[in-house]
């Protein structure tokens, strides 16, 4: 970790209007990252999701904070042109599921040049668009560089997706769920190439997932997500020793292969979980 | 209780086939949970859906002593019912739970519609509230379990399982995976059933097959998952894959 | 408007029986709908349409059918509000009267296109093989016509009278709605809800009727609505051709018709039957607008 931090995040709220009502999805998270792998776990209705798109203000809420920098730059204030600086140049995302963030009438090397075009230059683009697909460890980079996006598949798409989105070496990574939909020995291919990109490139990554096994040997940090609030933050090798009833709850009532019970524990839900902060700074 | 021979499956007309299972063999024995494991593509879930008539097969299924041919009779669905994997598809978006529920009832023309329903609602832990909800105002745990509960309103002997938790989250697949497991201890119902986990499919079943790209490459006992005593390489590449991630392994990983 | 308890009562998440169920789904949908201004307008216009066949005869000041020669191609007028063509028959009156002939022909041909094209595109899209090969060439020649020309052949072949117009009219609807019930029973036939349903044991016309169909229906009746202005506008011109309902029987296209040589000098006698054209075509598209909100299943 080095001096200035990559994001600081301070009492992030997002909120939605519903037509029942005002919907709190995310209340009050603090996080300080810098160049690390920090993952944000929790269960569907969480706030992850919508705590890593508030991040880029790609949520339909309301986001409102005390603060939200990035490099010191406070990414509330930004004007439109600002954010176009910062948004998939310095700051970029990974989807789940590289069906839907390829353009499906783009081959992937055009793709990959529209979007290092305007800081590299279209031949510039070009070169780094074959470097990048390499970086990725896709054997070979210049058939996938012609071809369309239904042409690939998941495992390979969402490297694709990868290779466009460092085409502008983001200092921050902002992966949602990225290999949820990929098969177990691809996923972890996929994810070695994040961990070595985090390495090299001295890029932050924001890892959002539901799979606390994976979180626990795969990320830095943790934090632990619960209606909306993070209940919990942690360093990653300490996760089996969490304290938060919901965190151990959680890793209680996942079967394992090597731990087989009869039973499995289930979570008893408390509402005081969503209602207090909890966890630590 | 299931007996498959040389079962294949291929899709697609003469320039573009694809062989999806490719000469399979199983046996599964009443009451046995079996598991099928493998990653996308392997062909696990179409052989669900060839025991279950959904897809064209060839070779043999043997269900219960009965060979089955291409069509399956009326009394085949009171024996063999599916639970498919994405709980929000599933389930007919414009039929109540009741609907739903009643249906197989009605196909089948079995009397006391109302009071079985009610007891199946009791039985996946529902309750007679959720009778006449549409499944767009069901959670994806509530709606796997009016899933279960359509399979189990005829009392099927088999039940085929196609990934039914994947689609949720752990704490919501704990509470189906224990629904299943005191249904079959209650019922004694046999269950084939497909997951990616490795850790689901030791939980729940006793045996498993290892596929891949069409073909079984291993039938192995679960508690072979916990110690590692995995024959062919591939079937222990999953394992390790399952643990989670370790840099150091991965760039052993071969296209086996 | 509407009580709170029965409010509470229909928009509950655990309705305790298949009425309030239904009625809660249909009052959603109505709470849709209502949020849209100009599909209410649309509604208005349909109540409007409706009231008038319903009341014609409170409604209407004179005879439609005989008037007095002397008072022929009267301009507007206090006794004639929208003058008197030339028969000397209240135009009013006969726009009113003229109304019953419009509903009855839009639904006998909603109630009649509307479930062959559904029965015939969902068949299609289920059965698949030659009998979809078959009976979407069927559709596909009958589309091959234009619509006004093929309602002509159809009205000219069975004669002229009203129940033939609608009879041809139908004849020349149906194959837009196969097309759509069968694109529609195409994205469900892979559902695994359908695959469930066959797993029950059910035979396949349950699966059409019970399945497949309340899939189609919302697009379908989306469709249908929309198509009303169009079929106003055949009627009436079938009507305009003389091939519509027999005079003196008041109808609009066939009124419009007759206004038409004097359209410089007494323009009322065709104007203001065109105008209640327009206004009900653009009431009937303003509703299929509101009911696509309503009913699509992908705005949600």
């Amino acid at each position: 970790m080095t001096d200035t931090p990559v994001l600081e995040v301070r009492n992030l709220n997002v909120r939605f209007d519903t037509p029942k009502g005002e919907f709190h999805a995310v209340k009050d998270v603090n996080f300080t990252m810098g160049r690390e792998k920090l993952a944000i776990v929790g269960e569907s209705g969480s706030g992850k999701t919508q705590t890593g798109r508030a991040i880029l203000g790609l949520t339909q809420g309301h986001i409102t904070a005390d603060k939200m920098a990035f490099h010191g730059t406070n990414l509330l204030d930004l004007a439109p042109a600002q954010w176009r600086e910062i948004r998939g140049k310095r700051i970029a995302m990974v989807m789940q599921d590289p069906k839907y963030s390829l353009n499906p009438v783009m081959t992937i090397g055009d793709q990959l040049i529209e979007a290092g075009k305007r800081l590299l230059g279209t031949d510039g683009a070009h070169k780094r668009a074959l470097e990048m697909l390499e970086a990725v460890k896709i054997r070979d980079p210049k058939r996938v560089f012609n071809a369309w996006p239904h042409e690939l598949s998941g495992g390979m798409g969402q490297r694709a997706m990868i290779a466009m989105m460092l085409m502008a070496e983001p200092e921050l990574l902002i992966a949602d769920e990225p290999t949820s939909a990929l098969d177990v020995t691809v996923r972890l291919q996929v994810l070695a190439i994040l961990d070595d990109l985090v390495k090299t490139r001295d890029m932050g990554l924001v890892f959002i997932s539901h799979d606390l096994n994976l979180v626990r040997t795969f990320a830095d940090r943790v934090l632990i997500m619960y209606g909306g609030r993070v209940v919990e933050e942690l360093p990653a090798k300490d996760l089996m020793n969490a304290t938060h009833p919901y965190t151990r709850g959680l890793l209680a009532c996942a079967p394992e292969v090597d731990r087989p019970t009869k039973r499995l524990a289930t979570l008893t839900r408390d509402p005081a979980w969503a209602q207090s902060p909890g966890g630590t700074r | 209780m299931i007996e498959i021979e040389n079962l294949t499956v291929v899709f697609g007309d003469s320039d573009n086939r694809v062989t999806a299972v490719d000469g399979v063999s199983l046996k599964v024995a009443a009451g046995e949970s079996f598991g099928l494991v493998g990653e996308s593509g392997s062909g696990k879930s179409t052989i669900l859906r060839a025991v279950a008539g959904l897809a064209d097969s060839t070779g043999s299924i043997v269900i219960n002593g009965q060979k089955q041919g291409r069509k399956r009779d009326r009394n085949f669905y009171s024996q063999v019912q599916m639970v498919f994997q994405d709980p929000f598809g599933s389930l007919h978006p414009k039929h109540t739970i009741d609907r739903i529920l009643t249906e197989p009832l009605v196909v089948h023309d079995v009397p006391d519609r109302e009071a079985k329903v009610r007891a199946v609602l009791d039985q996946v832990q529902l309750g007679p509230s959720f009778r006449f909800r549409y499944p767009h105002q069901l959670s994806g745990g509530q709606r796997q379990r009016i899933a279960i509960a359509r399979a189990l309103i005829l009392r099927p002997k088999i039940i085929l399982l196609d990934e039914p938790t994947s689609a949720l989250d752990v704490s919501i697949q704990a509470e189906v995976l224990n629904l299943l497991d005191d249904i079959r201890n209650e019922l004694g119902v046999t269950y084939l059933m497909v997951s990616h986990d490795l850790g689901v499919v030791a939980h729940m079943c006793r045996r498993f097959a290892v596929m891949r790209q069409g073909k079984v490459v291993e039938v192995a006992d679960s508690r072979h998952l916990g110690t590692g005593t995995l024959e062919h390489a591939y079937s222990r590449q999953l394992l390790v894959a399952s643990k989670g991630y370790d840099r150091a392994v991965i760039d052993a990983f071969a296209d086996l | 408007m509407i009580s709170a308890s029965l409010r509470s009562w229909l928009l509950s998440d655990t309705p305790d029986s298949r009425f309030q169920a239904r009625a809660g789904r249909f009052y959603l949908g109505w709470l849709t709908f209502a949020k849209n201004p100009l599909a209410m307008l649309g509604l208005i216009i349909l109540v409007l349409l409706v009231v008038m066949a319903v009341f014609a005869s409170w409604i209407s000041p004179h005879d439609p059918l005989f008037g007095n020669l002397e008072d022929r191609l009267l301009p507007p007028s206090g006794k004639f509000w929208l003058g008197t063509d030339e028969n000397g028959r209240d135009i009013f009156s006969r726009i009113v009267f003229g109304a019953r002939t419009t509903l009855y022909i839009i639904g006998l041909v909603a109630v009649t296109a509307a479930p062959i094209g559904l029965l015939i595109g969902t068949t299609a899209g289920y059965v698949g093989g030659w009998v979809e090969t078959g009976l979407m060439r069927l559709t596909d020649a009958f589309l091959a016509f234009p619509k006004l020309i093929l309602a002509l052949a159809f009205a000219a072949a069975l004669g002229a009278g009203l129940e033939n117009a609608v009879l041809a009219i139908a004849l020349t609807a149906w194959p837009p709605y196969a097309r759509i019930a069968r694109a529609e029973t195409l994205t469900v036939r892979g559902s695994d809800y359908l695959a469930a349903a066959r797993m029950t044991g059910a035979g396949g016309w349950r699966i059409l009727f019970g399945h497949i169909m309340p899939m189609c229906i919302p697009s379908l009746i989306v469709r249908v609505s929309l198509d009303m202005a169009g079929i106003i506008l055949i009627a009436a011109g079938l009507g305009f051709l003389g091939l519509g309902v027999a005079p003196p029987q008041p109808e609009w296209g066939s009124m419009v018709s007759e206004g038409r040589s004097q359209i410089l000098e007494q323009w009322w006698v065709c104007t203001y039957p065109g105008i209640a054209i327009c206004i009900v075509s653009l009431g009937f598209n303003l509703i299929g607008d509101g009911l696509r909100d309503v009913l699509d299943p992908r705005g949600k």
